[in-house]
């Protein structure tokens, strides 16, 4: 999707400290401090369409010692790490609680997209396909989750984890004819069924047509948490613990099928990767995650019509995980957090001083249907655009470059 | 009889349109073999290796390996019935690095499902455990390719020479009873091809892999090979010892061209 050309401008980069192999095999040692090699160049590396990992810092203020094999497939490696995260829960756990109801519900929105996001750019940017179908499995959740609760009284957990299922089902079937598709003959096939989805649903009688459905209160063992605060708990906990599986799946034999599957699926047949299985898989497991994803929404929003699940919300999502960075979790998590703020907040670049004025003069003079909506459009895709071209790793490249920027700091 | 030979190949043809590639082909290898194949460019050497491997589905003729017919079955059923190759314009997955090539070489060994795998989250969870006992095993390869300082390298960063060799260390992490090696020495310089060299005969001797071979370089493969069939435009030259196939004069006609 991205040339290497694009790619190759990060490898100017400084990095690696010779190291030395001890044992056991092949875990990197002690990083050597040595005058000389303080002034090696270190080699940055990248991934496909972004995917950048570093492996980096200077010997003397990032010595690392690696004791075991587990420590390269590690959850959480090391303190700083682990210190970060505790610090992430403790505010995702306090901030509901300073910030306005609306807000903690712009955080909720937010989490929800992550999931979708994680789903995606598990297909699109570890597996290598392409979905413009995302907003069919995430109407097909939410439309399952509310189904089942209103309808035929389930539990909401299971109703949340069946609508993933359903959704999963529609991903494995629509990634049979994967198989034969690639590129934008995918992109197309996806995106007819992500219409017909929209409207089939606003046809038929028990999904409410056009009106859609009130979504009853969410419930689990007599607990209401239909309540912001509550929602948000309840949504935030269920994306981590999707972005944790995630990370997992992608650390594991899984995820290097995915991935031999996106770069040579000649080499992965021949190494015994069913790669017919595991195109369909990735189809499936990222339908689930919007399909769950989907069933949370329908909560937060408290309602669910069809025209939620428009065509613009897949492209949304696929710029999502372009945005934020193909290949990665952070990426995914990133590229969420930015697209939804934007989506929700690009209004008050109005209040901003001459580009806010420039933008409702374009809208009042040169559009037909003059209003907010135009400028935040414009605004949103405006910065779409500068990212992909000025950074086309996503946010996850620029993230990357702040890292090595501290990492390396007093030089 | 078929069934008796370890890998056997029964009247493979192979036609694209006019252009008849393999010409009913047979020949049988022995377990513990290293058998070559040579023959000038486009006599169908790399079009069998594609038919053994069912990347190509072949018109006509049979293979069978360890007493059973593995034609037309899918390539990755034929992964794991124990065929492992290479490829001669490497198809490493560029962008992973070396260890994690190697690692997909052991996919057919690991047994890691959907929800194992989302759920490794601790040392001792199954997952984690599988990935280590697995690592190990790859830690091994690197260390008898002498791969380490290309271990966590990209692939795409890696010099041509080394990612020939990353190539084989990944067929060879799947422990293939039968290896087919597409050109290991095309493009290497000299002191690489004497590594591969060596390192063929060693991976003979450890892992008691049979090869099947094919190379121009003819130096190597009267090195190595215990018997070398020659092949052009599809169809069988000669098939013996080294000696007598290099100094066969059909053999030396179609290289020479006189």
């Amino acid at each position: 999707m991205f040339p290497n050309s694009l790619i190759q401008k990060f490898t100017f980069i400084p990095a690696f400290v010779t190291t030395q192999n001890l044992q056991p095999h092949g875990l990197r040692s002690l990083r050597c401090i040595e005058t000389s090699d303080f002034f090696c160049i270190y080699n940055l590396q990248c991934r496909l369409a972004g995917h950048i990992m570093s492996e980096m810092g200077f010997a003397f203020m990032s010595a690392e010692m690696k004791r075991s094999y587990y420590e390269d497939i590690q959850p959480l490696k090391g303190w700083p790490a682990r210190v970060w995260f505790v610090v992430l829960v403790a505010v995702l756990v306090a901030v509901p609680f300073v910030i306005k109801s609306y807000y903690v519900y712009v955080l909720s929105l937010m989490a929800v997209n992550v999931i979708v996001a994680l789903g995606m750019n598990l297909l699109v940017g570890n597996t290598g396909h392409i979905s413009l179908g995302h907003a069919g499995f995430v109407a097909i959740g939410a439309y399952t989750t509310v189904l089942l609760i209103s309808g035929a009284g389930v539990v909401f957990p299971v109703a949340l984890v069946a609508g993933g299922l359903i959704a999963a089902a529609f991903g494995f079937i629509l990634g049979i004819p994967a198989l034969r598709l690639e590129g934008p003959y995918l992109a197309i096939a996806t995106l007819g069924f992500g219409i017909a989805v929209t409207i089939i649903i606003g046809r038929v009688e028990l999904f409410g047509g056009h009106m859609g459905l009130i979504v009853p209160k969410p419930e689990i063992a007599g607990i209401d948490f239909s309540g912001d605060r509550a929602l948000y708990y309840l949504v935030m906990g269920i994306a981590m613990l999707m972005g944790f599986a995630m990370r997992n799946i992608l650390k594991s034999r899984l995820g290097r099928a995915f991935h031999s599957v996106r770069d040579s699926d000649i080499a992965a047949a021949t190494l015994g990767v069913n790669v017919a299985r595991y195109k369909t898989l990735s189809f499936a497991i990222s339908a689930f995650y919007a399909g769950v994803a989907g069933g949370l929404w329908a909560f937060v929003l408290g309602f669910i019509n069809p025209g939620l699940f428009s065509f613009v919300l897949s492209i949304l999502f696929l710029a999502t995980v372009v945005v934020g960075g193909l290949g990665t979790i952070l990426g995914s998590v990133l590229g969420a957090v930015v697209i939804t703020f934007l989506n929700l907040q690009a209004e008050s670049i109005q209040h901003v001083p001459v580009i806010g004025e420039v933008l409702i003069w374009i809208s009042q003079n040169f559009m037909t249907v003059s209003g907010l909506p135009n400028v935040s459009w414009i605004f949103t895709g405006l910065i779409l655009i500068l990212i992909v071209i000025f950074e086309p790793l996503g946010l996850y490249g620029i993230w990357i470059r702040i890292k090595i920027y501290w990492r390396t700091w007093p030089f | 009889m078929p069934e008796n030979d370890f890998f056997r190949v029964e009247g493979l043809t192979k036609r694209f349109g006019g252009l008849t590639a393999l010409d009913k082909l047979t020949f049988s290898v022995e377990k513990g073999m290293l058998f070559s194949i040579i023959g000038p460019n486009g006599a169908g050497k790399s079009t069998l290796f594609n038919c053994i491997n069912s990347l190509y589905r072949p018109d006509e003729g049979k293979v069978w390996f360890r007493g059973k017919e593995i034609t037309g079955l899918n390539p990755h059923r034929i992964a794991a019935a124990g065929i492992g190759r290479t490829f001669q314009n490497i198809e490493l997955f560029a962008n992973m690095t070396t260890m994690e090539n190697l690692m997909l070489g052991r996919h057919l060994h690991m047994k890691t499902g959907l929800f194992g795998a989302a759920m490794m989250f601790h040392r001792r969870s199954r997952a984690a455990r599988e990935e280590m006992v697995h690592r190990e095993r790859v830690e091994r390869i690197i260390d008898l390719l002498e791969l380490q300082a290309s271990r966590d390298k990209f692939v795409s960063q890696l010099p041509y020479g080394t990612r020939k060799v990353v190539e084989l260390g990944r067929a060879l992490a799947a422990e293939p009873e039968l290896l087919l090696l597409d050109e290991p020495a095309a493009g290497l310089n000299n002191e690489e091809k004497e590594d591969l060299i060596f390192w063929i005969q060693d991976i003979r001797r450890e892992f008691g892999i049979t090869i099947l071979m094919i190379e121009h370089n003819m130096q190597l493969v009267q090195d190595v090979s215990d018997r070398i069939l020659a092949i052009n435009f599809g169809k069988m030259i000669t098939e013996g010892e080294p000696d007598e196939v290099v100094n066969h004069p059909e053999v030396m006609k179609a290289y020479l061209g006189g």
